[in-house]
């Protein structure tokens, strides 16, 4: 089937198998492979995007679902910047909250998600928000620490 | 050292500063590129029909039904291996695809290339295989009184001692000093430990794209690039030089990429359909992929006098190998090695045995034997100072190692180890006071689920430190190879086949060569065996040393030809290798020269905890951490291993089991198999003890093993505190805790 939907500001149209993923659709049909498949049970965040504002995990959207909305990946997220990244991009690197990074791009859509419902959290709150978003190599100091800079250089 | 500092400057960097990862950029933008997200126009996908019995004869295997499918461009059995129908890492005891038995639940039968990966599914589920289920052997207990899943006993014949038993890959004694001594307090546990999976969040794959000329190029994701080649190319029956592995973004590995996955599947499915063939396991395909931790039973005696110091420690260590050997015979060594943890005992009988079962087969994994060990020898050290009235600190700091003591082995300690010193900063780090209640109940045990306001919590601290060795041991001959291309203008480009797999080793890379050319203009060529040689793998917390062992004397090399030369352009490879180690004899299990272990690493852990004993439930409150890095390299880096590794530790202890029945995998997916989120992990304080290790390049050690071999013990070490029960297996369930 043919479905028309708007990922990351762009009108996008594909030809999709009824039985595919919005995951799916988004790697494999609109080259948008920023999204990463870890678990395919909506266990660990890692396929994390927005779908009409609201945080998702894409492995739980049946692509067809997606037809006639609206999705921001992690490769829609930018920044006023000179380099172009949104704060929470810039506040991972520098912190050192990416290590393989198989995670950082669910886990950079739940956290700018948070930031743009509650500019300030606490850590209590950081924690709760992006307890949805498994990271098998940081142990979350340093991406608490990412979260509180980013917080930070909002205000 | 305190870590509390944040990368000071983007990318240039030298040793021993916090420099940002090279590759973070496109990490956090989704721009770079993991080994599942490649692909090519032409390409066809992969898919493994594997075995739904831990043991069976295979009787016939009818891949007719799957050809018929649309889109099905190749199905293959083993009967298309076009060379060697085995491989291993160590002992080449695994089939590339069942030959007439499976041996292991998910075992590979049949491969499958098609245009779409659904239709790849389809036809692998098409396939029809009659097997003839045999009586399986999961008790590992009991394994040595089976009938052999090996009859041609593939670990014989390779040094070890001669143990005429069924099914066992290694059996090792160490027997040092009187083991009959006595002491004045005896105290006796026996302790076990589950399998834990690796659960690194990219799952196996990669890309297979023949050459056109009977060779072919694989992209994945793997720690040691050229010990897949040398293991690849005989069952292809092609030359080394035929088959070129680059590495493709990993996302995590932790020991469990260390095997071979599907190299040669797409391999073969690529050569036989003559087009790029990609392979990517899903998560419950994961779980059967890659070998896992040991699981192990362990019986201690710790015997000392009234004073509390050590006379004698008798260890007996089981582990559960599973279907193949992979690495068990070197993880065998290391739980015997440093069973009795950082401390000086003079007298010692250890015994240790890997066994063969129809078990999921168990590998390499961040700790690598030493885990299951320090959480035995650690509960016995409390259990001893609960014993002799001693403050459990004390005891520790009371026997610890020092430089000129000997191991059981009999190695003495010729460089670094300050367990001392070690000990009494992680004991020092201040301890948070008690939370008052009421709180948010995202602060107690049970979390969101909001199932206490404090009543029936109670708190606990623990304590517990741990040790393994840096590098490969054993005798191996253990090397890295690293090229530096210096050009005219004064640049370079360093080629290095270390594998990246989250560590950081890009870093140390750039940081050494920027160090030693004395220029910011080093670029990393892509990581290949095609134009450098081996680095060895990316594992036993290795690499950080060897690449920058091989990068500093190829960039000193290229120095020395450029000034030889007076300019120009200049082009020098170098192999880096540590001091020689030797085997340890098979009969006594004592070291046959100098060293069987190059250098050893030391971390302490105190922690404090909660537990809910009314319903079961724990929380890790606190950790601080003191831990031996020799020299950090790259301070940010350094702390991101030790809290990650931390955090494994904590999944072992607390949540952490890969679960089986008659030797199938019960949980094999991230719902039924929990690891720890952001709400399980507690804030660490971190120590780094700098004590360069003086056989190393810069004084460095490896940072990522020991934070997850003290964890676990630590942990249960404060469970035990806050409920007095004596919690002997790993991971703690709610009835454990629960009074």
């Amino acid at each position: 089937m043919r479905i028309a939907l708007t990922v990351n500001g762009e009108a996008r149209e594909a030809d999709v198998w009824g039985g595919e993923s919005l995951l799916f659709v988004l790697r494999e049909r609109l080259d948008l492979p920023g999204s990463k498949n870890a678990c395919e049970q909506g266990e660990c965040g890692s396929c994390s995007v927005l779908l009409d504002g609201e945080l998702v995990c894409a492995c739980l959207v049946l692509g067809a679902q997606a037809d006639g909305h609206e999705v921001l990946t992690v490769e829609g997220l930018d920044g006023a910047g000179p380099d172009g990244l949104h704060p929470v991009q810039r506040a991972f690197v520098d912190a050192g909250a990416v290590q393989c990074g198989f995670c950082t791009p669910g886990l950079v859509v739940a956290a700018a998600d948070l930031l743009m419902r509650d500019p300030q959290p606490t850590d209590d709150a950081i924690r709760e928000a992006l307890s949805g978003n498994v990271c098998r190599c940081t142990g979350y100091g340093t991406i608490l620490d990412a979260v509180r800079t980013a917080a930070g250089s909002r205000r | 050292m305190t870590v509390t500092e944040t990368a000071r400057t983007l990318e240039l960097g030298r040793i021993g500063e916090s420099v940002a990862r090279p590759d973070g950029i496109p990490k956090t933008t989704g721009e770079f590129a993991y080994a599942s997200d490649l692909g090519r126009p032409d390409m066809l996908w992969g898919d493994t029909l594997r075995s739904p019995h831990a043991h069976a004869r295979v009787v016939s295997i009818d891949v007719a039904p799957a050809l018929r499918l649309p889109g099905v461009h190749a199905v293959l059995t083993h009967a298309d291996v076009p060379g060697r129908p085995t491989y291993g890492l160590e002992f080449p005891d695994q089939p590339v695809l069942a030959i007439d038995r499976v041996r292991y639940f998910g075992e590979p039968v049949a491969l499958v290339a098609a245009e779409h990966p659904e239709q790849a599914r389809r036809a692998a589920a098409a396939i029809v295989v009659d097997y003839e289920q045999l009586e399986a052997v999961t008790a590992m207990d009991r394994a040595t009184e089976m009938p052999p899943l090996h009859p041609e006993r593939p670990t014989m014949g390779h040094g070890y001692r001669d143990d005429p038993r069924p099914n066992v890959v290694r059996h090792i004694l160490i027997r040092h000093g009187d083991p009959e001594t006595a002491g004045d307090v005896s105290v006796e546990g026996t302790y076990e430990v589950g399998i834990q999976d690796q659960a690194f969040l990219g799952p196996e794959a990669g890309l297979a794209v023949p050459d056109g000329e009977g060779g072919v190029d694989i992209y994945v994701a793997t720690q040691w690039l050229h010990v897949d080649r040398d293991q690849v190319a005989p069952c292809l029956a092609l030359a080394p030089e035929q088959v070129r592995i680059h590495l493709a973004g990993v996302g995590g590995a932790f020991g469990g990429r260390e095997d071979l996955s599907m190299q040669i599947h797409a391999a073969m499915l690529a050569l036989h359909a003559k087009r790029p063939v990609k392979i990517v396991y899903d998560r419950e395909e994961s779980f059967t992929g890659h070998v896992h931790r040991h699981p192990a039973t362990i019986r201690c005696e710790h015997r000392a006098t009234r004073e509390g110091r050590l006379v004698c420690v008798r260890m007996d260590i089981l582990l559960d190998g599973g279907a193949y050997a992979s690495s068990s015979t070197a993880v065998t060594s290391n739980a015997a090695s440093f069973a009795a943890g950082p401390y000086r005992v003079d007298n010692a009988l250890i015994e240790a045995t890997s066994v063969y079962t129809n078990n999921p087969p168990c590998g390499a994994m961040r700790g690598f034997g030493a885990v299951q060990t320090c959480f035995a020898a650690e509960a016995q050290m409390d259990k001893l100072a609960d014993a002799l009235g001693i403050d459990p600190v004390e005891l520790r700091l009371l026997n610890a190692l020092e430089p000129g003591d000997r191991l059981p082995t009999g190695q003495v300690i010729t460089g670094s180890l300050p367990v001392r010193e070690v000990i009494r900063r992680a004991a020092a780090i201040p301890v948070p006071e008690p939370e008052e209640l009421p709180r948010d109940p995202i602060r107690l045990p049970g979390g969101a689920g909001n199932t206490t306001r404090g009543e029936g919590v109670r708190r606990g601290v623990g304590f517990a430190a741990g040790f393994k060795n840096i590098c490969y041991s054993e005798g191996f001959d253990d090397s890295c190879a690293a090229r530096i291309l210096l050009r005219a203008d004064g640049g370079a480009e360093v080629h290095c086949a270390a594998a990246e797999v989250g560590q950081g080793v890009v870093n140390v890379i750039l940081q050494v060569a920027r160090t030693e050319l004395g220029t910011d203009d080093v670029a990393l060529a892509p990581h290949t065996t095609a134009t450098v040689g081996s680095a060895g793998s990316s594992s036993a917390s290795r690499m950080t040393w060897m690449a920058a062992g091989a990068v500093r004397d190829a960039c000193r090399a290229a120095l020395e030809e450029r000034e030889r030369r007076g300019g120009g352009e200049v082009d020098v490879e170098r192999v880096y290798r540590h001091p020689r180690t030797q085997p340890l004899d098979p009969e006594t299990g004592q070291v046959t020269g100098e060293r069987a272990h190059v250098a050893l690493a030391v971390a302490a852990m105190r922690v404090v905890a909660e537990v809910d004993v009314e319903l079961g439930l724990g929380r890790v409150v606190w950790v601080g951490t003191a831990q031996d890095v020799g020299r950090a390299v790259n301070p940010l880096a350094v702390r991101g291993q030790i809290e990650g590794g931390t955090a494994q530790g904590l999944g072992l202890a607390l949540m952490e089991e890969l679960q089986t029945r008659d030797g199938r995998i019960l949980n094999a997916s991230f719902t039924d198999y929990l690891l720890p989120t952001a709400l399980d992990m507690p804030p660490v304080e971190l120590d780094l003890v700098e004590d360069p290790e003086p056989d190393a390049p810069y004084g460095v050690k490896g940072v990522g093993e020991p934070p997850t071999v003290v964890s676990t013990a630590a942990i249960v070490s404060a469970l035990r505190d806050a409920t007095g029960r004596p919690l002997t297996r790993v991971p703690v369930r709610p009835d454990d805790i629960c009074l």
